[in-house]
């Protein structure tokens, strides 16, 4: 459960330093009727979207930190079997990579109000997700056709399970990319809007690229070479 | 006085903070039914929470008919026995209590008083009762389905969840249940992001986090907590729901079955212990955290009394919150474990006692020589005192491993998590109701069927639970269908099942009364004005009540002090509402 604790960790950390900016060592039975013209008000000008998304984006971390855990846990066991890596995970990784580089794109495109440039952008990062998706597809398909099936032994359960949860999340946000594509040929729209949308779908990207290249470590089975690194620098 | 000086944000002044868009509904289904509205959306939630939790109670009557009378019914075979209990338990616990405390009073209670006009994603929040009433569909399904639902105990501990021998194991029982609670973690979710968005963007001008009533800091916390805990329950129930449907091995060890093997092998039944609990034990703050806050103010309104030690409270609330993600080991001393895990989990669960001490306290020294109102409210919240500190007493034997050990999985423990987390939160839930009944409708709720429900089911419960601790200690296991005849265990313990058995039965009769009451007074209750308690809090300030969509009228409230000042020594009267800028006048233009 270690991941899990530190990604918990993590979140207390900045939940702590998010109240001790909002004063919560202040006196409020003190304070009253005193700055009655001009009431303060603590609430951050980011738009509220990117704030939804924001904790929407660490409960994802919580669920693949949770995975992760999972994962770790079970291969203690003495009969721990990985199946094979795929080789073609490491396409998928690159093409993922050029998905997000291709939204960061289209975000700077957006704030320049180059048009036709965001358009492009977006297509282009729709498109490789779409690779990404079928690459992982071929994935599994070479697995299964080296006898590696989803039931034949827990090593391999948790490789589809993990891959699976992950694509549909990515399948997700296509959705909502393929939908603020569509806003880029509507005229009437408020570029702030347009522009809020491409930055909401951005950050989802990266983020999914970040859990996607720790699941890579962690399928790969670095992790332990890591985790056992760390022990010994610890020791 | 403290002269805290406007800070100003860099290019917005805080006047200038966006309004949200509300939404319009055009016609009856899309204003009642499929309604955005927040209030609507916390009665929805809390309708369906109650209707599935009269399902729950009757459960309870027909387990308890069992326990009080062996023998005595026919219909109730092991089978149905071990059903009962199941649901009963994961109803109570996700279906009742967690979607009550969250998506009714959070729904209800965070825009009002933290004064914004509705959620901030109020279709997302559509979504997430929608999903919440399938998931509870589901789950009735499950009572119609071929085997029935699942008689796996409530805590769905594989292996034996998904093998025949437990009723519904290899039917659609357990099937039915893991998918009702997937729809349930993601309504949930959606609800979620809405309520604590909601209080990090839509406060009000005025109303900075520690202004805020500690409800809001219950609920919002709780929140939080349960938006990182559910995905571990989530995790467990799509791996357990791959072992019963795609024949993976993730939690099923290599099993013989009636002399058959089975194809499963190399699972760890412990792993999901671990993923269970990591939900389940933040899953009891994430219950009792939103009963904290509401208490709080329910005895400050009702003593006409400041909270005593409002920056504690508010820290011990977010300290527990944060120190429930590491004690959820305690719940498997039995399991098997390093002796060190064990000392550390113990640890960690008897350093929960300190916040949660502090909290108990402050209510203690917020009620003394407090001009005490003993209304409805109050009583609840008083009963609810007594009962959480009885049931966190019990809570403080079991966190150590040595008494729990022979303590685990008695009728011991099912006292005590009964106390702690079932009656104490279920009298908060009494006291709310009672206290927000005359907002939500305009109209206060009957005091002698009040009166009446209050010390039956007060009184009622502790004769309910009492005796079950004395029969816990002898050794009475739980989950046994029938005892039979046990050397240790003597011929009073079947009287004290049955006298437990009859007072279960007239507990679960008071509640109809108050079901009653809830729809009597809706037509016959007393009219109640705006502000019946004279309470501070922002929604008891609304220009309307019932508040209507969008809360506010023209002009979203303007906050000038905290939410607890009552009795404040040469104001006109005993309270100052949270929008009054007394001693100085409104400036115009802001209030």
């Amino acid at each position: 459960m270690s991941v899990i604790l530190v990604f918990i960790l993590v979140v207390a950390g900045f939940s702590f330093w998010w109240l001790l900016q909002h004063r919560v060592l202040s006196k409020p039975w003190l304070e009253h009727g005193v700055h009655a013209a001009l009431p303060e008000t603590d609430i951050s000008n980011m738009p509220t979207a990117k704030i939804g998304l924001g904790i929407f984006l660490a409960v994802i971390g919580a669920l693949f930190a949770l995975f992760a855990s999972a994962y770790f846990m079970r291969m203690e066991y003495s009969d721990w079997q990985a199946p094979p890596l795929p080789r073609i995970l490491w396409i998928n990784t690159g093409v993922l990579i050029l998905a997000s580089i291709a939204l960061h794109c289209a975000v700077r495109a957006v704030r320049e109000r180059r048009m036709g440039m965001t358009r492009l952008a977006l297509v282009t990062g729709g498109f490789a997700t779409l690779v990404f998706l079928t690459g992982q597809l071929t994935a599994w398909r070479d697995l299964s056709a080296g006898g590696h099936f989803l039931d034949s032994n827990p090593a391999n359960g948790f490789f589809y399970l993990i891959t699976g949860a992950h694509g549909l999340h990515i399948l997700g946000g296509l959705v909502a990319l393929g939908r603020t594509t569509a806003k880029t040929w509507d005229e009437t729209l408020p570029t702030e809007r347009l522009r809020l949308s491409v930055e909401l779908c951005a950050a989802y990207w990266h983020f999914l690229l970040l859990i996607w290249l720790g699941l890579f470590v962690l399928l790969a089975g670095w992790a332990g070479d890591l985790v056992a690194l760390c022990r010994q620098l610890l020791t | 006085m403290v002269d805290a000086t406007p800070r100003m944000h860099e290019g917005i002044s805080p006047a200038e903070v966006p309004e949200l868009e509300l939404y319009h509904p055009k016609g009856w289904w899309t204003t009642y039914v499929f309604s955005q509205d927040a209030k609507i959306i916390a009665i929805q939630y809390a309708g369906t929470a109650m209707a599935i939790g009269l399902v729950a109670l009757v459960l309870s009557w027909l387990m308890r008919l069992q326990l009080g009378f062996p023998g005595t019914f026919d219909f109730i075979t092991p089978d149905a026995y071990y059903q009962f209990i199941t649901m009963h338990g994961m109803i109570m616990v996700i279906y009742l209590l967690t979607a009550l405390f969250l998506g009714g009073f959070g729904n209800y209670l965070i825009p009002l008083m933290v004064g914004a006009r509705d959620m901030v994603f109020p279709y997302v929040n559509m979504l997430s009762y929608w999903i919440y009433l399938l998931a509870v569909i589901v789950l009735v399904a499950s009572f119609f389905a071929p085997g029935g639902p699942t008689g796996a105990g409530w805590t769905l501990y594989p292996p034996q969840a998904i093998l025949s021998g437990t009723p519904g194991g290899q039917d659609w029982g357990i099937i039915l249940m893991l998918a009702s609670l997937i729809l349930f973690i993601i309504g949930f979710t959606m609800g979620g992001l809405n309520y604590v968005v909601t209080v990090i963007q839509g406060r009000t001008r005025g109303m900075t986090l520690m202004r805020m009533p500690l409800t809001v800091w219950g609920i919002f916390t709780a929140t939080v907590m349960a938006l990182l805990a559910f995905p571990a329950l989530f995790v467990a129930c799509v791996m357990m729901l791959f072992d019963r449907l795609l024949g993976t091995s993730f939690f099923m060890p290599a099993l013989v079955e009636m002399g058959e093997q089975l194809s499963y092998g190399g699972g760890s039944p412990i792993l999901f212990q671990h993923l269970f609990w990591f939900f389940g034990h933040p899953e009891v703050y994430i219950v009792a955290l939103p009963a904290f806050g509401i208490v709080s103010d329910l005895i400050s309104t009702h003593a006409r009394k400041n909270i005593f030690g409002y920056r504690m409270m508010v820290w011990a609330i977010v300290v527990i919150g944060a120190l429930s993600f590491i004690v959820w080991a305690h719940h498997m001393y039995v399991s098997g474990m390093h002796p060190w895990f064990g000392f550390f989990f113990a640890t960690t669960t008897l350093i929960i006692a300190i916040p949660t001490a502090i909290k108990v306290y402050n209510w203690v020294l917020t009620l003394w020589r407090g001009d005490i109102h003993l209304t409805i409210p109050m009583l609840f919240a008083l009963a609810f005192i007594v009962t959480f500190v009885n049931g966190g007493l019990t809570g403080l034997f079991l966190g150590n491993v040595v008494v729990d050990v022979p303590l685990s999985d008695t009728m011991f423990v099912v006292a005590h998590f009964h106390m702690v987390m079932g009656v104490a939160p279920i009298l908060v839930i009494f006291g709310a109701i009672y206290h927000w009944y005359p907002k939500i409708t305009g109209r206060m709720l009957d005091e002698w069927m009040g009166q009446f429900h209050f010390w039956v089911t007060f009184v009622g419960a502790y004769a309910i639970f009492f005796p079950m601790h004395y029969v816990g200690l002898v050794g009475v296991p739980r989950r046994y269908v029938e005892i039979g005849e046990s050397a240790f265990i003597p011929p009073s313990v079947q009287d004290l099942n049955a006298f437990i058995t009859v007072a279960a039965l007239i507990v679960g009769f008071a509640q109809m009364v108050f079901l009653f009451n809830l729809f009597w007074s809706l037509r016959y209750g007393r009219e109640a004005g705006g502000n019946p308690w004279r309470a501070t809090s922002l929604e008891w300030q609304t220009p309307t009540t019932p508040p209507p969509h969008g809360n506010w009228g023209d002009e979203r409230p303007v906050v000038y002090r905290w939410a607890y000042d009552y009795s404040v020594p040469g104001a006109p009267q005993d309270f100052i509402p949270q929008n009054d800028p007394w001693p100085q006048k409104a400036v115009a233009g802001t209030a």
